[in-house]
């Protein structure tokens, strides 16, 4: 890549005209975004329209049908796989389910990175883990338990633990309140709060939970569905502080935030009808 | 392992018409596309035993769960193949005045045979479906995932552990189930049929040699490695839903099963072919 490529200065990760498909379906296309070292974006939109796949783009989970992704300026599409190891150990990765480890308790799925890569000897890595599992509230006596013993809420701290165990400097979360009940999800977002302040972090965070995005977002980007953007259409609808979602001057961003259905009711049942006839 | 999206151009989403052509033809591109997809998959299977070993903490409990929890289920079909064919064979032997003959045919059915492919076949069934099952759903749950977004590569850290315990225990399950077989054969044909016990060990020794024995522990090694890389490669490919993993279990069964038929013939020819230039006196039919 030259130098003229490169994302400017203070850019971290920077999404060129990125399109990705599944088969026959697209989900992305054409997006350009630009995330800033140092901010907490919350990626908001309805179900299905790439918010995760966005997450697992950056990290080289996904590979993108066309475009570019850059992290401070080396193009993630392009990495061989031991620069790709590299990059991920730069990032925490808290999955919607927390996809903790099954076969692994709650003290080696919180180990398991810092064993993998030999990070340090077993005695520190028992200090690490003890102080992330204090950092995210969770009690002493859970450190045995199998990942099926645990409900919602401890299985997302546990994730969120183990996520921070390499102490990364950009944390992604998938949908971290997916599920939980209010107290969880408040007790979720301050966690997210403190590690994105307290750790000085680049975090992204995809969400549904309007609450969350008053909390923590210093940005807020909403994507809208490819079935529902016209051709030519920008798939981001909105890109600005969480403070101007209310008043956008797109009807759809203020549907969604306000959690009316709108004519989206009358579209399904249309689509439905559609669908259905010969 | 597919993770990638696929570009099929922007035509995407096109209704055109399909014919009995178009769905032949997607499936030997399918067909093609998974041979490659198996063969890459493999190989770097075999990329990484090759570089990295896992660590003791992890291969263990793999180990334990493939070999020691299958000891008694292939002991007791073991037994009981060894049973059967004594039952089966007994009225047309003595028949012919041939009864203390048994013992030779019994035992070199069992070594060069039976005992390699029923040790195999019970590994596909006990263990294949079983791994398949649990990397699917370690695939739908993001398991798969999470382990690449910490750095570890899911092939080295769940495959190959698998691999290599499925290729290592394999040769002494069929060692276990030669072993149950003789001696069940051994028990119906002279406790229950009242063979000449000296008699019939007598010409078991005479006909089955230490290189038949070796034949058959040789030709698990393969089966072994076949039933770990194709469960391990459904598992990895396993669709979402209980459904997906369900088909996922199925398929690496079936799948093992059908190569380690095909797998017995090859090498069975092989084998003679090696056996009939290295000794052209002897017959040493696999």
């Amino acid at each position: 890549m030259s130098a003229g490529d490169a994302p400017a200065g203070g850019d971290l990760i920077e999404f060129r005209d990125v399109s990705i498909q599944f088969r026959r379906q697209k989900v992305l296309r054409g997006l350009n975004l630009t995330i800033r070292r140092g901010e907490t974006l919350c990626v908001i939109g309805e179900s299905g329209c790439g918010k995760t796949v966005l997450l697992k783009l950056i990290v080289g989970l996904l590979q993108p049908t066309t475009g570019k992704i850059y992290f401070e300026g080396e193009d993630v599409t392009r990495m061989d796989a031991k620069a790709l190891v590299k990059l991920r150990l730069r990032f925490g990765f808290l999955f919607q389910m927390a996809a903790l480890f099954d076969s692994l308790d709650v003290y080696d799925n919180v180990a398991f990175g810092l064993r993998e890569h030999a990070v340090c000897g077993e005695d520190r890595v028992a200090k690490i883990v003890a102080e992330r599992l204090q950092d995210v509230g969770l009690p002493p006596g859970l450190e045995h338990k199998k990942p099926a013993e645990l409900s919602g809420g401890q299985r997302k701290r546990v994730g969120l633990a183990r996520a921070l165990a390499l102490d990364p400097e950009v944390m992604l979360y998938d949908e971290p309140t997916t599920g939980l009940d209010p107290i969880m999800t408040d007790v979720v977002n301050e966690l997210i709060l403190q590690t994105q302040r307290g750790g000085h972090k680049t975090g992204i965070v995809v969400t549904h939970e309007m609450r969350t995005v008053t909390k923590v977002a210093d940005r807020v980007v909403m994507f809208f569905p490819l079935a529902r953007v016209g051709r030519g259409e920008p798939q981001v609808i909105y890109d600005g502080p969480p403070g101007g979602l209310e008043d956008a001057e797109d009807r759809r961003v203020r549907q969604f935030v306000r959690g009316e259905a709108g004519d989206r009711l009358r579209e399904l049942a249309a689509q439905a009808r559609a669908a259905g006839s010969p | 392992m597919a993770v990638g999206a696929l570009d099929v151009g922007d035509d995407a989403g096109g209704s055109e018409a399909e014919t009995a052509v178009h769905r032949l033809g997607r499936q030997v591109f399918d067909g093609v596309a998974e041979i490659g997809d198996v063969s890459l998959f493999s190989l770097r299977t075999l990329g990484w035993i090759l570089r990295r070993r896992p660590r003791w903490s992890v291969l263990l409990p793999i180990f334990y769960a493939i070999g020691v929890q299958s000891v008694s289920v292939v002991a007791i079909t073991g037994t009981f193949i060894g049973m059967v064919l004594a039952v089966q064979a007994y009225h047309e032997f003595e028949s012919m005045g041939l009864a203390t003959k048994m013992g030779s045919v019994i035992n070199i059915s069992l070594v060069k045979e039976l005992g390699p492919v029923l040790a195999a076949t019970m590994l596909a069934g006990r263990v294949g479906s079983s791994m398949a099952a649990e990397l699917g759903t370690m695939r739908v749950t993001e398991q798969v995932d999470a382990l690449t977004a910490l750095g570890t590569d899911p092939i080295y850290y769940l495959a190959v552990p698998r691999f290599l315990a499925c290729l290592l225990l394999i040769p002494l399950l069929t060692l276990m189930a030669d072993f149950m077989g003789v001696i069940g054969g051994a028990g119906v044909c002279t406790q229950v049929m009242g063979v000449d016990s000296f008699a019939y060990w007598k010409h078991s020794r005479d006909f089955v040699e230490g290189l038949d024995i070796l034949a058959g522990v040789l030709k698990s090694l393969f089966f072994g490695a076949a039933i770990a890389l194709i469960s391990c490669h459904r598992g990895f490919n396993s669709r979402a839903g209980a459904e997906g993993v369900g088909k996922a279990a199925t398929e690496a069964f079936v799948f093992s099963f059908m190569a380690i038929l095909f797998l017995d013939f090859v090498l069975g020819l092989a084998w003679n072919t090696m056996y009939r230039s290295l000794w052209p006196q002897t017959t040493g039919l696999l």
